[in-house]
């Protein structure tokens, strides 16, 4: 348990979200302090990536009820951009395409919005190059990437590899990865979990949302969450995604099941 | 999605109105009125017959329908055909410039004075029929380059103006060119000489004042053997209740060798956002393009209540190129009928199509273009490609590409795309911290970036403001 302290930098208490009318989360509590990496596992249509869209904000996912602070403030007060210069940043299991807007150009845009906010002075071109060729080392990312359009013509591993440059850069307190790993071949696994592992700090916490725990013997998590029916059903260290990997998810539906029925 | 409505209704910025006297002929149209026009402007003889053939010719004509836009009938009989600042003398300098007039380009950030100093760009003001202001004639002169108001050139050089006016667009072109060839008040006219590069960007603002006056301009300019020339072409109006029509006509002549880059950034008065008021935009532009001359367009319309304007190029000399760069914008109940017409002539022409149609509110974004290649045009290649930006789904979007070829050695290529601006992709920009209007902004700069790296660097940037002041649209 690395640098414990005693608040937590995320709370998530008793949340109930739905999208399109239809509940998808249902009492969900989570707790994640500075420093932390916490997993959240599950099976399709657990609700994983509906906490990612949730906590950065995605119109339509409605929070029904419940609460959510970070840093001590409600962060379902603030609209999305405000919630990502407050430091929550969402590397998004689908990155859209913005044909023509030079990629570096949109990251420099993003990067001085949060210097703005937090009353620092905005970095100009020539300084914030110099950042972003620091960080493109970082996940392997050409230089050629930086002047082409935001993910125009990337490829699916690109595109993720293009996430996390951005997170890079814009170094965030909190850092949702919504299913990173998906799609991707076992480098580029390496290069985006080497990219979240230099972000790894006292300071930074991480969520990452995945399926499978293949990620996880890279990015190696201090805590695994087990989503199931919209909920947490099972929390645990490494360990239990190992379980998870060898057993699936069925004995965790049962052992749900078992505790609604007793 | 409340801060792209605010921002899709903001207010327009220049709609205000200039109090200056003017001299106005009554309203109507007949023959008494093309005499007294032309009486006023001390025209010779052979330009006042060139008008009243075209209002003859006029008279036999109907109005165009089979544009895909909307408006009541034009009572063309209650228009005033002729109206001008009080002219006090000639002008030499600004000192001497009606100061409201003055303040009224200081308002719409298009200061003369600011305009010299910190461009270069030798500006030859419009404001309603009369030019006010000449300025850089000297440095220009030097190179033997005449850029003047048109009533100046047909003063000064007549022979130039008899021998090429009508030539690209004659007097029976179409309803509208030919009722501007009957009226048409003032406007610009240039002529580079052969061999000469133009030292400096043309740039001409154009405003629609007083109340219920037609706008009839007429561009003509000329590029001899080998010259090459850019026009830039900018334009705001004040806010008006009623409609106001504007029939421009712009003639390009590119002889052998010549290139002749001609920009258009405008933004009259758009209608407010319930669709009253606004400029009706009847345009004809078109250049002819002699052996191994150039013509290319680039526009960025943002305003205007209606927009019906096709800059077109006749590549009549072998290895002759055309090109066509659109940016066209209707928000709210904006109508923009807008395309291209490139006909192959000559041997081995080329022309170029890019054209970038937006859409936001209830605003209706038609493209309609024709590329038209005749038995003559050997190994003519074409290029198309329209795509088409709808922000909200009360907007429409609408291609009519005609192709036309007669020659079996020609090579097409036409490209098309309808995209909306994704809640995905303004959620992306958000969630990295950039707010909604601005992402807007970025989307639909990226958007027609292929067009803007066309125009001139200092119009490129005027030319992202003011898509950012008018295109928020709705967006979901």
């Amino acid at each position: 348990m690395p640098h414990a302290q005693e608040i937590a930098m995320l709370e998530i208490k008793n949340l109930h979200a739905a999208i399109d009318g239809k509940e998808i989360l249902r009492g969900l509590d989570l707790s994640v302090k500075a420093g932390e990496v916490h997993a959240i596992m599950g099976p399709n249509g657990s609700g994983k990536s509906t906490l990612a869209n949730v906590l950065a904000g995605r119109p339509h996912y409605e929070v029904t009820l419940g609460t959510i602070e970070f840093e001590g403030k409600n962060l379902l007060a603030l609209s999305p951009e405000e919630r990502a210069r407050e430091g929550v940043f969402l590397a998004m299991q689908y990155p859209v395409e913005i044909p023509g807007v030079n990629n570096l150009y949109f990251l420099k845009a993003a990067f001085n919005a949060m210097r703005k906010h937090r009353g620092e002075e905005e970095l100009d071109a020539v300084e914030f190059l110099q950042l972003a060729r620091e960080k493109m080392k970082l996940v392997d990312l050409d230089e050629s990437f930086m002047n082409r359009g935001v993910n125009e013509g990337f490829s699916g591993g690109e595109k993720k590899r293009n996430e996390i440059f951005q997170m890079a850069v814009l170094d965030p307190k909190l850092a949702i990865l919504d299913e990173t790993d998906s799609g991707l071949d076992i480098d580029a696994l390496r290069i985006v979990a080497r990219g979240v592992n230099t972000l790894r700090s006292e300071k930074h916490a991480v969520l990452v949302i995945t399926h499978y725990q293949r990620l996880l013997r890279y990015l190696v998590p201090d805590f695994v969450h087990v989503l199931a029916g919209g909920r947490i059903v099972k929390s645990g260290g490494k360990e239990l995604a190992e379980e998870l990997e060898q057993k699936g998810y069925e004995w965790i539906d049962q052992e749900v099941a078992a505790g609604a029925a007793s | 999605m409340s801060t792209i409505e605010q921002l899709a209704n903001q207010e327009y910025k220049y709609g205000f109105v200039t109090d200056i006297e003017a001299d106005v002929a009554p309203p109507g149209l007949n023959e008494d009125i093309v005499r007294l026009i032309s009486s006023k402007k001390q025209e010779p003889e052979w330009l006042l017959e060139w008008r009243l053939r075209a209002l003859r010719h006029w008279m036999t004509m109907k109005e165009p329908t089979w544009a895909n836009v909307k408006y009541g009938p034009i009572d063309y009989q209650a228009i005033r055909y002729y109206s001008a600042p009080k002219k006090k003398k000639e002008l030499k300098s600004l000192e001497e410039v009606d100061p409201e007039l003055l303040r009224t380009f200081e308002k719409l950030g298009i200061s003369l004075e600011e305009q010299k100093r910190l461009t270069g760009v030798a500006v030859d003001a419009v404001f309603d029929s009369v030019s006010v202001a000449t300025t850089f004639r000297e440095e220009l002169a030097k190179h033997g380059i005449i850029f003047c108001s048109f009533s100046e050139a047909v003063r000064e050089h007549p022979e130039l103006v008899r021998r090429y006016l009508g030539s690209v667009v004659p007097y029976t072109d179409n309803f509208f060119a030919t009722l501007n060839s009957a009226v048409f008040s003032d406007g610009s006219f240039c002529y580079i000489p052969k061999g000469v590069r133009c030292p400096m960007e043309l740039s001409t603002y154009f405003r629609i004042n007083t109340a219920g006056t037609g706008q009839f301009e007429r561009t003509l300019i000329v590029a001899d053997e080998g010259a090459y020339v850019s026009y830039l072409e900018g334009c705001t109006a004040p806010m008006r209740d009623e409609n106001q029509l504007h029939a421009a006509v712009v003639e390009l002549v590119a002889l052998d060798g010549a290139t002749i880059k001609y920009s258009t950034v405008q933004n009259w008065y758009p209608g407010d956002k319930d669709g009253k008021g606004g400029i009706y935009n009847f345009v004809t532009k078109r250049g002819k393009a002699s052996r191994d001359a150039k013509i290319s367009w680039t526009q960025v319309e943002t305003g205007s209540a209606i927009t019906w304007k096709y800059p077109s190029c006749i590549l009549q000399g072998d290895n002759s190129v055309g090109e066509f760069y659109s940016v066209a914008l209707t928000n709210n109940y904006q109508q923009a009928d807008t395309g291209t017409k490139m006909i192959h002539i000559g041997k081995n022409t080329r022309s170029t199509i890019i054209s970038k149609g937006i859409s936001a509110g209830h605003g209706q974004n038609t493209y309609r273009g024709m590329v038209k290649i005749l038995r003559s045009a050997d190994g003519a290649r074409n290029y198309s490609q329209c795509d088409s930006l709808l922000l909200g789904d009360k907007c429409g979007a609408h291609t009519f590409p005609y192709i036309e070829v007669r020659n079996a050695t020609a090579t097409m290529e036409h490209e098309a795309s309808t995209s909306k601006i994704g809640e995905d992709q303004l959620f992306y920009c958000q969630q990295r911290g950039i707010s909604p209007e601005d992402a807007v902004n970025m989307i639909v700069n990226g958007f027609c970036k292929e067009v803007f790296r066309e125009l001139p660097m200092e119009f490129a940037v005027e030319a992202q403001k003011l898509l950012g002041v008018s295109l928020e649209g709705s967006v979901g």
